[in-house]
């Protein structure tokens, strides 16, 4: 088992989806309930062989890639299959393969118009290949393949099965990120070129940028262009705007995926592959990314209060979500990045279940026009509990997923990677914890509008305003139980990232200048750029008087 | 230079902490204590309904055994205090210039655990007992979950426990058949729990978490009947005007936590309670940082403890029931602010200079909002107002305490508060459950007489928080002015500094307490009544916690009978001071004032003087206008304000509560919803969105003409970026848009190649 599991494992957590949707491919249209069967075997078996990889996943050593295959690919490109697993990518993984099969017992019932639940199945499960793919990937052409893998089933999801707008969302999500994308592969190439490295597996370009000193302008250049690529995926500020309208008006199961796993994608390729690969660069940039994520925080909160959409409203406190990753990943520290994987993880659990809900409630009162909701308590009551614990747990309150994410990246900002400045950070420290006061605003005024009061006339006696349903609590109550679970034990997380997160870290970044000797700084070999070697006693005095 | 480094950073002491591990089986496992309610709180939400009494039973159960283990805990402690020779924990800390400092920083005093000889004035020293397990690792950090059992903990799980029992018993009547009455005793619950989890807080991180669940009890709670709009509205301006205060929560424990790190080896950052407290107190953190530190956490004081300007939301927080009115929002969840005052006393104590001084922000804070909350209690009509504004000045008091130096008579005052202040909630309760209203001008009056034992226990509560000796009230004020400094006429107390200012303020206040107290029990229980129905007195549910909190707000002032009262012996003196102070290494070395005959006399004769006034009013003056115009009147027909139009404008600010709800509520709220959200989103969508929109067009129209020229075939490709699709069907759409995706793949991997290539060749 262990053995197989060793090989095999990945690959097959990987292309099973893919081989899900081949199956379905061959069967005709009108076996429905055929068709919903074998998406959902595929998707549990592949969240079983997730789980069987965490089973034996070694806890102990999270840095260390594990399972790994390394496999020739396509030699005249130099491209290998490498596929590995370590404590950064183990989470965002589960995540995937939890949030796939939830996703499809949802619509099992209730397949958004024009029905046709076989292309949209199969479309979920080559999602899922590539969202996999993705996080395991540990080549960076492989890793580009996957990342745009994704890109198509969910322009198909919103264009085919959107809303009333969904033509113009659709194609401004696909150009968009598309565009980031060739960016981002700009950057991949002229690394791979610039390094002279063998071929485009991340360690051995790490390794060769450190050895054959690749100019410091041609590293903030690339990294200038990966920022791009990951930042819209993320997305930040200002280049969100394909974000709201994309939620807006894809399906609920389609703004699930997006915001649980997609909007990951960008963000887990900062700490997979521009931090590690680029430090130098990472550290001249940060301070630029810190002020975008906190403009985001701020920005993103604002307009969810100007929001009369529910849908849209939340989309925008993605934005603002999201920024509190950014931040902490623009900290470079250990803490900051753990904070960013635990925010990543949380957002996805939280905003994923906030867009199931919203989905339940425009199924029962066709609208999510937030002034003609209300006394969503009275009629469900159920369902506007979770809806409570839900603002709640995205508001950050401690003891639910989300306060693990925002409270350590705030924390993290204080005392910023060396190299940063600190006053400027510790300032988007203040407006990120503004941000908190912000978002209790946009969340609890949602709340209050459509959860408490009395139902408006015109919904007050509509028999379709029905409870949660079975099919329901079984999609929400893993989310649920896990934003509790988390939020009491933080270190489910944690005790992933933690080392892994570490190791991806340059020394230069994490010394602390403060209590180390000359010497030791010195044998770190850092460049000016970390500003260590100015660190003399007198800065020493100064840090403390 | 390098050598002067190394030998900065390479010599390290420790310092004794004040705690220990040892202790027996009470203090450790105070973990206890907040999981039996938190196990009832998932009790009665799952299996409530089901059960015969809605879940109260469970409740009630769990408080009750929580009750009986505080006091078992509290035993524990008095024996720890007095009998304990254990270890105490030291923590390595990097001795660097401040070396110096610290070493005749006096902690040296009690770092010898074995001398139990000295007698100073700080007495023997009490090791805290603490019990620590890992709670998560991050940034290779160990951040912990556990105990820190001390006297002030002791203190408020014996306050919290008791009251929380009395509630629970006094709501099984008070909201019986209530439509969330299963809820209400869950919510109850998850309150006692966060509450007790937050007084035995090991470190910081787990005082906020706690800070924010009591927080959102209080919003679950204050919203019960969110049907109406202004419950769910007093709810989240609770909730909203707390996070303001959370902010600076947030940033002042990220602050405390990086400061004691920089001192500690092998770490960046420390949460510990107490290695934060002793490193603040025996002077080895700047004082700039602990002075930023302090200020920040004061923004959370005063939001939660409902300080002058962040008060607003506690009198709206009324909306809810009177039981939570009385556990959460007068004797408990507002003290946590005070609390966590005398929890990180070493950093305000060195923050803001306390010893020594004779003004700071807090204790301005705190004399400022006793003033500006007495005052605001004279014109209200709703007894519960009245009630909640006499908390925020009361609260205003012991924050005021703090700041002066007086630890213990804040402490004190905490105590004594909590009994009478939940009996007067009660007690209003109890009347507003016979005559179905709060407002006392239009639907009370001539009470005594129909509702006899509610009378008593109020009159008992009222005398108690005017401060009239021998009543509980008394004991805690007198010291919290002595405590301030005194001034010269009446001979100095020797406190930490000479807080004259807040002294006179102390004063006025008493004055005013007891003048609003006597309007409020006139208006209530005396003339005739002026509302509908038959009032009856309530039942023993809601009696008998009443009498048994008038008990103690009589005696509870006994515990802490000062030093050289001449009428007890010694051994009964200050009994409250030598289990609750601290007298350990995370605690600071504050001196302690000399209680004063004079000063206990003249607060008396202010007191007395401030009933007699309102006396003189309305049981004189506006009786005998009742009497000559047949009716019950509530005030004279020809009284100060309708003469002068000073009183008459300083009366219209007071019922505009200084119009700082028009501030918030008006202008800052509604700024931030409406015209700068608008703003941003309009910017959003005018500004950031329409420039991708035009440079899509703009490629798009670009390429067109450029296909057009030269090649006509493949000009089906490019259409509009808008998209102008016919078809709503699947099957045809995706034939369509992925002709049309391919072509865009295509254009942008060739142009990534080329860029890819230029950049090459550049750089």
């Amino acid at each position: 088992m262990d053995n197989l599991l060793d090989s095999w494992g990945l690959t097959v957590a990987t292309f099973s989806p893919l081989v899900g949707a081949l199956v379905m491919f061959l069967i005709p249209k009108e076996k429905e309930y055929e068709h919903k069967i074998i998406a959902l075997v595929t998707s549990l078996w592949v969240a079983f062989v997730g789980f069987m990889l965490l089973i034996w996943f070694d806890l102990d050593a999270t840095e260390k890639l594990q399972y790994v295959v390394d496999k020739s690919w396509i030699d005249a490109i130099h491209s290998r299959y490498v596929v590995g697993l370590d404590g950064i990518s183990l989470p965002l993984l589960l995540l995937t393969v939890l949030i796939v099969p939830l996703c499809i017992v949802y619509s099992w019932n209730h397949f958004p118009d024009p029905k046709n639940p076989k292309t949209f199945l199969i479309l979920i499960l080559v999602l899922e290949t590539g969202m996999i793919g993705t996080f395991v990937a540990q080549d960076m052409v492989l890793f580009f393949v996957f990342f745009e893998v994704v890109l198509l089933p969910m322009f198909f999801m919103i264009a085919v099965w959107g809303g009333p707008n969904r033509k113009y969302a659709s194609l401004k999500f696909f150009l968009y990120t598309l565009f980031g994308s060739a960016l981002m592969l700009v950057s991949f190439l002229s690394l791979f070129f610039l390094t002279g490295a063998e071929s485009f597996v991340f360690s051995e370009i790490a390794d060769n940028v450190v050895a054959h000193t690749v100019s410091r302008t041609a590293q903030l250049w690339i990294f200038g262009g990966m920022f791009l690529g990951f930042g819209i995926k993320v997305p930040m500020f200002p280049f969100h705007t394909w974000l709201p309208d994309a939620h807006t008006e894809a399906p609920t199961v389609g703004s699930v995926i997006l915001a649980a796993v997609l909007l990951k994608l960008g963000t887990y390729g900062f700490v997979r592959i521009a931090i590690p690969l680029l430090p130098d660069a990472a550290v001249e940039w940060a301070p630029w990314i810190g002020l975008l994520a906190v403009i985001g925080i701020i920005y993103g909160a604002f307009c969810c209060l100007a929001q009369t959409d529910m849908k849209r409203l939340i989309a925008f406190s993605s934005v603002a979500h999201m920024g509190f990753v950014m931040l902490g990943i623009s900290t470079l520290t250990d803490f900051g990045i753990n904070a960013a994987i635990m925010g990543m993880v949380a957002h996805g659990l939280i905003t994923g279940m906030l867009f199931f809900l919203a989905g339940s409630m425009k199924e029962r009162y066709h609208t999510l026009e937030i002034k003609r909701l209300g006394g969503l308590l009275v009629q469900a009551p159920k369902m506007g509990w979770i809806l409570g614990f839900c603002a709640m747990a995205s508001l950050g309150l401690p003891g639910l997923a989300g306060f693990w994410g925002e409270f350590p990246a705030i924390l993290s900002a204080y005392n910023p990677a060396n190299g940063l400045p600190v006053e400027t950070f510790r300032t988007f420290m203040v407006i990120a914890a503004l941000g908190t006061v912000l978002a209790a605003g946009y969340l609890l005024w949602l709340l209050q509008r459509s959860a408490f009061g009395t139902p408006k006339e015109e919904f007050a006696e509509d028999p379709n305003i029905y409870d949660t349903t079975k099919t329901e609590w079984i999609a929400w109550a893993p989310l649920l139980a896990l934003i509790l679970a988390i939020g009491i034990y933080p270190n489910l997380v944690f005790r992933a990232t933690d080392a892994a997160v570490d190791a991806s870290l340059t020394p230069c970044l994490t010394i602390d200048a403060d209590k180390s000797t000359h010497e030791e700084i010195e044998s770190a070999h850092c460049s000016e750029v970390y500003g260590l070697s100015d660190h003399g006693p007198d800065d020493h005095t100064a840090s403390k008087g | 230079m390098i050598e002067l480094l190394a030998a900065t950073t390479s010599s390290l002491t420790s310092i004794p902490l004040g705690i220990t591990q040892e202790g027996n089986w009470f203090l450790q496992n105070a973990w206890l204590i907040p999981l039996i309610p938190a196990l009832s709180f998932v009790g009665i939400l799952f299996f409530g309904k089901r059960l015969p009494r809605g879940g109260s039973e469970l409740g009630i159960a769990a408080l009750l055994a929580v009750f009986l283990l505080s006091i078992c805990t509290g035993f524990a402690w008095m024996d720890h205090r007095d009998n304990f020779h254990g270890e105490e924990i030291s923590q390595t800390i990097i001795n660097g210039e401040h070396g110096e400092h610290g070493e005749h920083g006096e902690h040296g005093e009690h770092g010898e655990h074995g001398e139990h000889g000295e007698h100073g004035e700080h007495g023997e020293p009490s090791l805290a007992v603490v019990n620590t397990a890992t709670w998560f690792v991050t940034g290779g950090v160990e951040f912990s979950v556990g105990t820190l059992v001390d006297g002030p903990a002791v203190m408020m799980l014996f306050v919290v426990t008791l009251v929380s029992l009395l509630v629970h018993i006094y709501s099984t009547d008070y909201v019986a058949g209530d439509r969330r009455f299963t809820h209400f005793f869950a919510f109850l619950s998850l309150f006692s729990a966060s509450m007790l989890l937050l007084v035995i807080s090991e470190n910081t991180l787990q005082l906020l978490v706690s800070w924010e669940l009591v927080g959102l009890c209080s919003f679950a709670l204050i919203g019960h009947w969110w049907e109406e709009k202004d419950n769910s509205n007093a709810a989240l301006k609770a909730f909203l005007t707390n996070r303001v205060g959370d902010m600076g929560l947030l940033i002042g424990v990220t602050i405390l936590f990086f400061a004691s790190g920089e001192m500690i080896p092998d770490s960046f950052g420390s949460f510990s309670i107490a290695t934060t407290n002793t490193l603040a107190s025996s002077g080895l953190l700047s004082h700039s940082t602990l002075l930023i530190a302090a200020c920040c956490l004061m923004a959370a004081v005063m939001s939660k403890s409902g300080q002058f300007f962040l008060h607003t939301w506690l009198p709206d927080a009324m909306a809810g029931p009177t039981p939570v009115s009385a556990l959460i929002h007068a004797a408990t969840m507002v003290v946590a602010g005070v609390f966590m005052i005398a929890r990180l006393y070493g950093v305000f104590f060195e923050g803001f200079s306390i010893g020594g001084s004779s003004i700071n922000l807090m204790a301005l804070v705190g004399g400022f909002t006793t003033l500006v909350g007495a005052c605001l209690a004279f014109v209200q009509r709703d007894i519960k107002k009245v009630l909640a504004y006499s908390t925020i000045s009361q609260l205003g008091y012991m924050v005021m305490a703090l700041g002066v130096g007086a630890w213990t008579a804040a402490m004190f005052h905490l105590f004594t508060h909590a009994f009478f202040k939940a009996c007067l909630f009660l007690g209003s309760g109890s009347v507003a459950h016979s005559v179905h209203s709060f407002d006392m001008k239009s639907d009370m009056g001539g009470l005594r007489k129909v509702m006899p034992q509610t009378y008593r226990t109020f009159i008992i509560g009222s005398i108690a928080l005017a401060g009239l000796p021998p009543f509980a009230g008394f004991w805690s004020k007198d010291e919290i002015l002595v405590g301030t400094g005194g001034w010269g006429i009446m001979g100095g107390t020797n406190g930490n500094g000479s807080y004259t200012f807040m002294l006179v303020m102390g004063m006025i206040t008493a004055a005013l307490t007891a003048a609003y107290m006597t309007r409020c029990v006139y208006l209530t229980f005396f003339g005739e009544f002026r509302g509908h129905g038959n009032p009856h007195e309530s039942g023993p549910r809601i009696t008998i916690p009443l009498w048994i909190l008038a008990v103690l707000a009589v005696f509870a002032g006994f515990l802490n009978l000062p030093k050289g009262f001449q009428l007890v012996p010694e051994s009964l003196q200050e009994r409250f001071g030598h289990y609750v102070e601290p007298v350990a290494g995370y605690f600071p070395k504050i001196s302690h004032a000399t209680p004063s005959w004079s000063l206990a006399i003249i607060s008396t004769i202010i007191v007395v003087a401030g009933i007699s006034l309102a006396w003189n009013y309305y049981f004189v003056k506006v009786e005998k206008a009742s009497k000559e115009s047949g009716q019950s009147l509530t005030e004279l027909p020809d009284g100060l304000t309708t003469r002068l139009t000073i009183a008459r404008m300083g009366h219209t600010l007071l019922v505009n509560k200084y119009y700082l709800d028009h501030l918030y509520t008006g202008i800052i709220t509604r700024a931030v919803k409406e015209p700068i959200a608008e703003l941003t989103y309009r910017s959003n969508q005018e500004i950031l969105d329409r420039t991708v929109d035009t440079v899509g067009r703009t490629a798009v129209r670009v390429g067109q003409l450029n296909y057009h020229k030269i090649d006509q075939k493949i000009v089906d490709g490019f259409v509009n970026a808008s998209g102008r699709i016919s078809s709503d069907s699947g099957e045809e759409l995706r034939k369509i848009q992925s002709g049309k995706v391919q072509s865009y793949a295509a254009i942008l991997f060739a142009a990534a190649t080329i860029l890819a290539g230029l950049l090459i060749v550049i750089v």
